[in-house]
């Protein structure tokens, strides 16, 4: 540098639009030099950020420049084994023939012989509109092995999750527990909270096997041993139960704690919720004419009756003599088991600690109430002067939910914090709109195959919400109608699909074959899927005519990795720098607590090569095979392009709504709802492309209940009824599959091999059990729980590309806790085996005293195939990183009968990810000082950088090296 | 430290083209005192000289190889009031003119004028010279050495016994080279100049050995604690940052293992003192040329040694938040 | 007197490394000259960088902290680096403290890099010079930015507000206060260089629960009948005692 600095000339060109080096969304600023990408930073105007930004934001630069860019449509070259990554260009026009007359003959006869499936995109309102208008059930995105269980879990206890449908209010909180979190989709928001939180003195707790990142800078950090929380968060209930640290006029008001549960036997309505006598329900679909035992007059009443106060204890006879009990009798009955002694001995942490921890927030949310001077009204048109909230906030995410015991769980932590009285409250968990959704939300799937017709949209949506056995998605034999079988008696509740068993079903065949799976966004051949060696050889296998299994597979990406080489036809997408892209109000916007929040992404540069966003590709399809809703009623084309879609398409004709709730209106003088609006793009982009909607605050809170809030949301069609959200301490809706499995009632019965599944994992009221793969493991014989954790300057496989963050994590090692390290002779350093039931991998070990001993851990998904992603087939990567999906089964064998079931959560479907058990030991002396397994080296394909580059420099606009 | 062979063969050849220098420069002052037998000015000084100045040219050209920016060097000259490495850039050239000059004078005998000191003592210019040469002989000596023994947290280098090692292992050498020049270009002065060179490598075998014990028992003076400011017995990294090393990592570590680095140590011993002693023991009542060029390449190489050991036995505090990847 | 510096608060600081890359992304392609990368794709890729995160396990399981530990030039008030520098090319700034290499000038000698007990400088492998943090010299005095918009990069970019710019010798200043009042330190003192760059220390928060706060008169439990109250035939001093 010179002496005298210059100021950097830089600043020729900035423009504004929303980063995807991860799916946390941040708004970002792009300069500009001579067209080039010169320096990324974050927006200080964009409501998620702040001005913020992360390491992988940063290096937003070496991607956009990276040699594994794939720039060229490529077929398979004829003659060419899959897998083999032979492949010619051709020409775009020559990828949509071959794929539109294939996708016609198999819309023509069987829909679902095509199917879809997207990993970590954000744009399944238009890929899901995409698979319906098509016809095929088989349509999933990435949430059924992310976090689904996260999803459903709270959904269906109180309207509305983590994730990305809500969050920890540290700006009020007073006590903060994180559990099994490392790094999580709100990246960047989560960071600014969480030190603002300790900056203001507020206690954080982290509860998590490993002591990184967050949980580094936690007050106190409570190791668990890994599928145990279910156990720590029902002593946690126990001791509040059992001490009285709930917040009971919380509990009366806004639960159904009070409700009155048919306990008798006897009765048809065993199990259920007593109905008011003679009360219509608004809505079939839902239970909203409920029973308290009145505390007062000492009899039943209709709940919320003006003046009563209903038991939370007790056992009563209604006047027909009907047993019945409160809700939230029975979940004492059942928490009773559940003491901090029972707990200590399942999830390694002292029982005095489980009990200080529940003394914690249970006092804490107690005596530290906090109170805001907003007025407002609720449901039952109750006028409240003010706001309160009780300052204990929680979040969770995977360390939960990938564990086929986290639907369960998370049930436990959703009431947990009901119990103290956090639901949308300020210092507690606060949702983001569209939330609170309905329990269930409305949203279902069809109830059987008919729906699924040649040449027809299919007669439902792909994914929905089961209310009851009825809402299932199965033949008149009670089987799977999805290739994933999602929705069936298998995996009932899976409203994420079950994108991991996808592939392996096909292969199987079970319940069918398939003819085109199309693969958007997702690395199915490596990091996304579990026992990858085997998935790898089914993608190529064939059948006995000598047919490939999976007949034809196309492969959607922007990027060299994994996946591509097994596509018979790839498609070159775009980068997020190169399109347009929404965050829709119709999948998973960026809402803040205080309000609806879209955004949207525009391009900043042109598209390198011959690359072409993905939804350019599906409109297009859409339109070449006149799917009716990209169709005019003249067969002609609706939609010029992607962008025209996104302003013109409306969810029914007229309906105003839209993918983007911003600008609507003829002049963008609406919001949420009204006219496409011609200029609604511009309006985004002068608006740092995010469109903010603050509510009044009295709409803010309590959203549940809150008659403004509820009147406004139907209003402007977030919801169709204003009628509250009652939390569900005792699930009805798992009460009616258990009542199915149980002969009860007269609906559908699950098939008899599943019917003590069923009843089991169907418990209206949580319990907790060991994982069904660890139930299915000799423990003696692997002792070890293996999971693995996001690094914050990696997103999953796609950064090794990444020449500045490749640096960073070039390699993994599995981290042991010494002692454990000890027990088998390895010192730190040494080359080991880490081996479970269903494979084994060698790597390196390296000690840390931030584990539970009985845990281990690698980072996610730093392990890569020789040559993927551009690297040398030597690079760091792939022979000395490892990816510990090869010790990680897909299936499970199926506890009754023969068969196999996936290794998910037997509600929901959620991949257990953290469930595997291994051993280590040392490897040979003699063995390679290298990864195994190891795979033939993947070549570069036509279009890609040919040259390797010995160095490189990036300067603006322009670069250097060699 | 990472020894680097630049520095090595910077410090060792200008090291032995110093010393046998200063011992032209002794021959010439004894001669003028009659103290011994005068030399040839062509043969043995001009010729000498000639040793001298290419040990030095060659110090100068390994160097180079030191430089990031060779063609800037120059600029190095800029900063001799704060900086040793400044002013050894000066020295050097400073002391090659001198030897140049001094090879030159004796090469065409330019002996006058002389100043007449005393009777019997007159002030030629190649006895000013060899004294001119001498003094920046000692300055380049000490700006060498206080190169490294100016870093104070190099504890390894940061003590006077840097500098006196660098004047007498230049001086041994220079000496073990002018015995076996002198074997071959002028006999008559080999007994002296052995006699020196052997009283050298004995004076650097104890003032080098007591480097070395005083080395073993340094207490580094920064720990893990003092480099993060964290007061906790135990303290570990876990990760540097990066895994694929860095400038950090290559510059100040010699990345081979503690055995070597005890082999070396005991194989310089032998090589720059020991088995010169014996040669020159046995060599010089010979006069034996083979045998004194053969100490002279034996200790060069043990200095070679000794030099590599010198900065792989450094270990700066910079280390500390170098230590693991993960 | 000025001198310019980072405070970086260890109590907040995550390791997420936007400080790294933003600081290689900025200084790359900024005045600072380009920020070499070898090997970008190969095995082992190696390259220049100002700023980097590090990791550490303080103490034993389950009394283990980690922490993340950020590291720059530290802008040392006696910077030991600049007197060794034989060209001038390594300077301090009167203006404002900041220490610098002038690229033009250094011939790339590393002498600088190991007068430096911390391991902060680099000789970029291409450019052949030494390089360091800059603090953004070419941001925080640009005119054409706004004011709040004129600090480090790696300040600006950092998620959790852990690295704190400004004028030590400020007694007002935002990084006096926090070293002053938060237990700012400087790293090895021991050899007097006087960093100008401090650290804040983790800091703890618990919490006390004291017992009365288990029995108070307004426990749920009573509403419902279920607090637990000794029942009447459990002796008491009724039973020993008249007055
Ligand atoms: N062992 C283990 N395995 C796991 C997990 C775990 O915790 N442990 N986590 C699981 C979870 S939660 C998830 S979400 C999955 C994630 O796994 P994946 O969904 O497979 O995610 P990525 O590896 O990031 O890559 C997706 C693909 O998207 C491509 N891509 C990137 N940008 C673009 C783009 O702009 N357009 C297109 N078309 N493609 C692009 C990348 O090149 C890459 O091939 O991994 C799962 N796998
Ligand atoms: N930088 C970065 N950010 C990302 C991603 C990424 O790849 N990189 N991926 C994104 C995606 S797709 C997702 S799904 C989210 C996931 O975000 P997270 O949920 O934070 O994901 P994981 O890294 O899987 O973290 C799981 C944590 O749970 C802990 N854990 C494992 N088992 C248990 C258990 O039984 N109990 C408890 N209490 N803890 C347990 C692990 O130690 C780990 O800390 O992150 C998103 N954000
Ligand atoms: S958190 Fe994700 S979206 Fe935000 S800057 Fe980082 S990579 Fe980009
Ligand atoms: S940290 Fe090192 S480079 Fe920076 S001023 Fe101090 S001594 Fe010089
Ligand atoms: S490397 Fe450059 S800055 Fe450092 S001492 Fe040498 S000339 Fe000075
Ligand atoms: S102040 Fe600037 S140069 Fe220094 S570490 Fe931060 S971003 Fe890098
Ligand atoms: S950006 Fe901030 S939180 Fe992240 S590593 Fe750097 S200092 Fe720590
Ligand atoms: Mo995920």
């Amino acid at each position: 540098m010179s002496a005298v600095p210059t100021p950097a000339a830089a600043r020729t060109d900035v423009r504004t639009t929303t980063c995807y080096m991860c799916a946390c969304r941040c708004g970002i600023r792009v300069h500009l030099v001579d067209g080039q990408v010169r320096y990324i930073e974050g927006n200080p105007e964009h409501p998620l950020n702040h001005g913020v930004i992360c390491a992988k934001g940063s290096s937003g630069i070496m991607k956009q420049y990276s040699p594994a860019r794939l720039t060229r449509p490529l077929m398979r070259k004829p003659g060419a084994e899959r897998g083999a990554g032979e492949f010619e260009e051709v020409s775009w026009e020559r990828a949509f023939e071959v794929l539109s007359e294939r996708l016609a003959k198999i819309r023509a006869t069987d829909p679902k012989k095509f199917a879809l499936f997207t990993g970590r995109d954000q744009m399944q309102a238009l890929t899901g509109l995409f698979a319906r208008q098509f016809g095929t059930p088989n349509y999933a995105a990435h949430g059924g092995f992310c976090s689904v269980n996260m999803a459903a879990g709270m959904i269906y206890t109180i309207g509305g999750s983590f994730w990305e449908f809500g969050g920890p209010d540290l700006d009020r909180a007073r006590l903060f527990f994180m559990i099994g979190t490392a790094e999580d989709h709100h990246s960047n928001p989560l960071k600014i909270a969480i030190s603002k939180f300790k900056r203001r003195g507020g206690r954080f707790v982290s509860v998590n096997p490993v002591r990184t990142g967050y949980s580094a800078i936690a007050d106190e950090w409570v190791p668990i041993k890994p599928g145990t929380d279910g156990a720590f968060l029902l002593a946690v209930l126990h001791e509040l139960v059992g001490s009285g640290l709930y917040d009971r006029e919380f509990l009366v008001r806004y639960t159904n704690a009070g409700q009155l549960v048919n306990v008798d036997e006897a009765s048809d309505g065993f199990g259920l919720l007593v109905s008011e006598p003679g009360a219509e329900e608004p809505d079939p679909a839902y239970h909203t004419r409920c029973m308290w035992w009145d505390r007062h007059s000492n009899r039943p009443v209709p709940t919320h009756a003006e003046g009563a106060d209903p038991y939370l204890f007790g056992e009563f006879r209604m006047p027909d003599g009907t047993r019945v009990k409160p809700a939230f009798q029975l979940l004492e009955e059942r928490l009773r088991q559940y003491t901090p002694e029972w707990a200590a001995g399942i999830t390694g942490i002292p029982a005095p600690t489980i009990r200080r921890l529940a003394q914690e927030m249970g006092i804490t949310a107690r005596d530290q109430r906090i109170e805001l001077p907003i007025p407002w009204t609720d449901c039952w048109g109750r006028e409240h002067e003010s706001v309160t909230g009780n300052p204990v906030a929680f979040h969770a995410m995977r360390g939960l939910a990938a564990h086929s015991n986290g639907f369960q769980t998370i049930r436990a932590l959703a009431i947990l914090m009901t119990l103290l009285g956090t639901i949308d409250r300020p210092g507690g968990f606060r949702h983001k709109a569209p939330f609170p959704r309905a329990i269930p939300p409305a949203a279902k799937t069809p109830k059987g195959p008919e729906a699924v017709k040649p040449n027809t949209p299919l007669g439902g949506l792909a994914l929905g919400w089961p209310a009851s056995p009825e809402d299932l998605f199965i033949d008149e034999h009670g089987a799977p109608v999805r290739i994933d079988k999602a929705f069936s008696w298998e995996y009932p509740l899976a409203v994420h699909g079950l994108m991991h068993s996808a592939i392996t079903n096909a292969w199987r065949g079970d319940p069918y074959r398939i003819d085109t799976l199309l693969i958007f966004m997702a690395n199915m051949a490596w990091n996304s899927t579990m026992n990858t060696s085997e998935v790898r050889k089914m993608l190529n296998d064939r059948d006995e005519n000598g047919e490939y299994r999976i007949p034809f597979l196309v492969v959607c990406d922007a990027f060299h990795s994994e996946m591509t080489a097994f596509a018979d036809l790839v498609l070159p997408d775009t980068t997020y720098l190169e399109r347009h892209d929404v965050m829709s109000m119709l999948d998973r916007p960026i809402s803040e607590y205080d309000g609806p929040v879209d955004s949207v992404r525009v391009p900043v540069v042109p598209p390198t090569g011959d690359c072409k966003p993905f939804q350019e590709v599906l409109i297009e399809l859409a339109s070449r095979l006149k799917l009716p809703a990209f169709t005019r009623p003249d067969g002609s084309r609706k939609y010029r392009d992607y962008p025209d879609f996104i302003v013109n398409f409306e969810t029914e004709p007229g309906s105003g709504i839209g993918f983007l709730a911003g600008w609507r209106g003829k002049g963008g003088e609406h919001f949420m709802k009204g006219e496409p609006n011609p200029r609604q793009w511009e309006m985004y982009e002068k608006n740092n492309c995010v469109f903010h909607y603050r509510l009044p605050p009295s709409y803010q809170y309590m959203r549940n209940w809150n008659k403004g809030y509820m009147e406004w949301a139907q209003r402007v069609r977030i919801r169709r009824y204003s009628d509250p959200v009652l939390i569900h301490v005792y699930s009805e809706v798992l009460a009616r599959f258990r009542r199915a499995a149980e002969g009860r009632g007269s609906g559908r019965r699950p098939p008899e091999h599943l019917r003590g599944r069923i009843a089991t994992y169907f418990d209206p009221l949580p319990f907790y059990y060991a994982p069904l793969e660890v139930q299915a493991t000799d423990t003696r014989r692997y002792p070890l729980a293996a999971v693995t954790q996001r690094p914050m300057a990696m997103y999953h496989s796609w950064d090794s590309q990444n020449a500045w963050l490749r640096q960073i994590h070039t390699h993994n090692y599995l981290f042991v806790n010494p002692r454990a390290a000890a027990l088998q002779g390895i010192a730190d350093g040494d080359w080991i085996w880490v081996e479970s039931q269903w494979g084994k991998v060698r790597c390196m070990c390296r000690y840390s005293e931030a584990v539970e001993e009985g845990t281990v851990w690698t980072w996610n998904a730093i392990g890569k195939a020789a040559g993927a992603w551009a690297l040398a087939p030597d690079a760091n990567e792939s022979r000395l990183g490892f990816l510990l999906n090869h010790v990680i089964t897909e299936e499970l064998p199926a506890p009754a009968g023969g068969g196999t079931v996936s290794n998910s959560d037997p509600v929901t479907g959620q991949a257990g990810w953290y469930d595997v058990r291994v051993r280590i030991y040392k490897a040979a002396p003699d063995e390679p000082h290298e990864t195994w397994p190891q795979f033939p080296p993947m070549r570069t394909f036509p279009g890609m950088a040919a040259a390797r580059r010995l160095w490189q420099a990036y300067v603006a606009g322009g670069e250097a090296g060699r | 430290m990472h020894p680097a062979f630049s520095v090595i063969f910077l410090t060792t050849l200008i090291g032995a083209g110093q010393g046998l220098f200063l011992a032209l420069a002794t021959v010439e002052l004894y001669g003028a005192f009659d103290l011994l037998p005068a030399a040839d000015g062509r043969r043995f000084y001009a010729a000498g000289s000639a040793v001298v100045l290419a040990l030095l040219a060659l110090g100068l050209v390994a160097s180079i190889f030191h430089l990031g920016r060779p063609e800037r060097g120059w600029r190095a000259a800029s900063r001799w009031r704060t900086s040793w490495l400044s002013r050894e850039i000066i020295a050097l050239p400073a002391f090659m003119g001198a030897v140049f000059l001094y090879g030159v004078v004796h090469w065409f005998g330019w002996q006058a004028p002389g100043v007449a000191v005393t009777q019997t003592l007159t002030l030629t210019p190649s006895i000013a010279l060899a004294i001119v040469g001498s003094v920046l002989a000692f300055t380049l000596f000490v700006c060498t050495g206080m190169i490294y023994a100016c870093i104070k947290f190099l504890q390894e280098w940061a003590s006077p016994l840097t500098v006196i090692n660098y004047i007498l292992l230049g001086g041994a050498s220079g000496f073990t080279l002018a015995a076996a020049f002198a074997a071959v270009a002028e006999p008559a002065q080999t007994g002296f100049l052995g006699a020196w060179a052997l009283i050298l490598t004995v004076l650097a075998l104890v003032f080098r050995a007591a480097s070395l014990v005083r080395n073993a028992r340094l207490k580094p003076k920064s720990t893990l604690q003092t480099a993060i400011g964290v007061k906790h017995p135990r303290v570990v990294q876990k990760a540097q940052g990066f895994m694929g090393g860095s400038f950090n990592t290559r510059e100040f570590f010699h990345g081979k293992p503690r055995e070597l680095l005890r082999a070396v140590k005991w194989g310089f011993l032998a090589a720059a003192f020991a088995i010169p002693l014996v040669l020159l023991w046995i060599g010089v009542p010979r006069g034996s040329a083979g045998l004194l060029l053969a100490a002279f390449l034996v200790q060069y190489a043990g200095l070679l040694a000794e030099r590599w050991f010198f900065f792989a036995q450094a270990n700066h505090p910079q280390n500390l938040y170098y230590q693991a990847i993960a | 007197m000025t001198q310019l510096a980072l405070v970086i608060d260890l109590n907040v600081c995550v390791g997420c490394h936007a400080c790294v890359t933003s600081c290689k992304e900025w200084n790359t392609s900024g005045a600072a000259g380009y920020l070499s990368d070898d090997r970008p794709y190969d095995r082992d890729p190696t390259g220049t960088f100002f700023n980097r995160v590090q990791t550490f396990e303080v103490g034993e399981y389950p009394n283990t902290q980690t922490v993340h530990f950020p590291k720059s030039c530290l802008h040392c008030e006696d910077p030991p680096c600049v007197p060794v520098c034989p060209t001038g090319a390594s300077y301090k700034r009167a203006e404002d403290g900041i220490v610098l290499v002038d690229y033009d000038k250094c011939i790339g000698c590393k002498y600088c890099s190991w007068a430096c007990p911390y391991g902060v400088r680099e000789l970029d492998a291409h450019q052949r010079v030494m390089k360091k943090c800059t603090l953004c010299v070419d941001r925080i005095y640009d005119r054409t930015l706004p004011a709040a918009e004129r600090r480090p990069a790696c300040v600006m970019a950092c998620p959790t507000n852990a690295r704190l710019f400004g004028d030590i010798h400020d007694p007002d200043s935002e990084v006096s206060a926090a070293i002053r009042e938060r237990g700012g330190y400087q790293l090895m003192p021991e050899w007097g260089t006087h960093p100008a760059n401090h650290y804040l220390p983790r800091r703890r928060t618990e919490l006390a629960i004291r017992p009365e706060e288990l029995q108070r008169a307004d426990n749920p439990l009573k509403v419902d009948g279920k607090l637990p109250k000794p029942s009447a035939k459990e002796p008491s001093l009724d039973d020993v005692t008249s007055w």
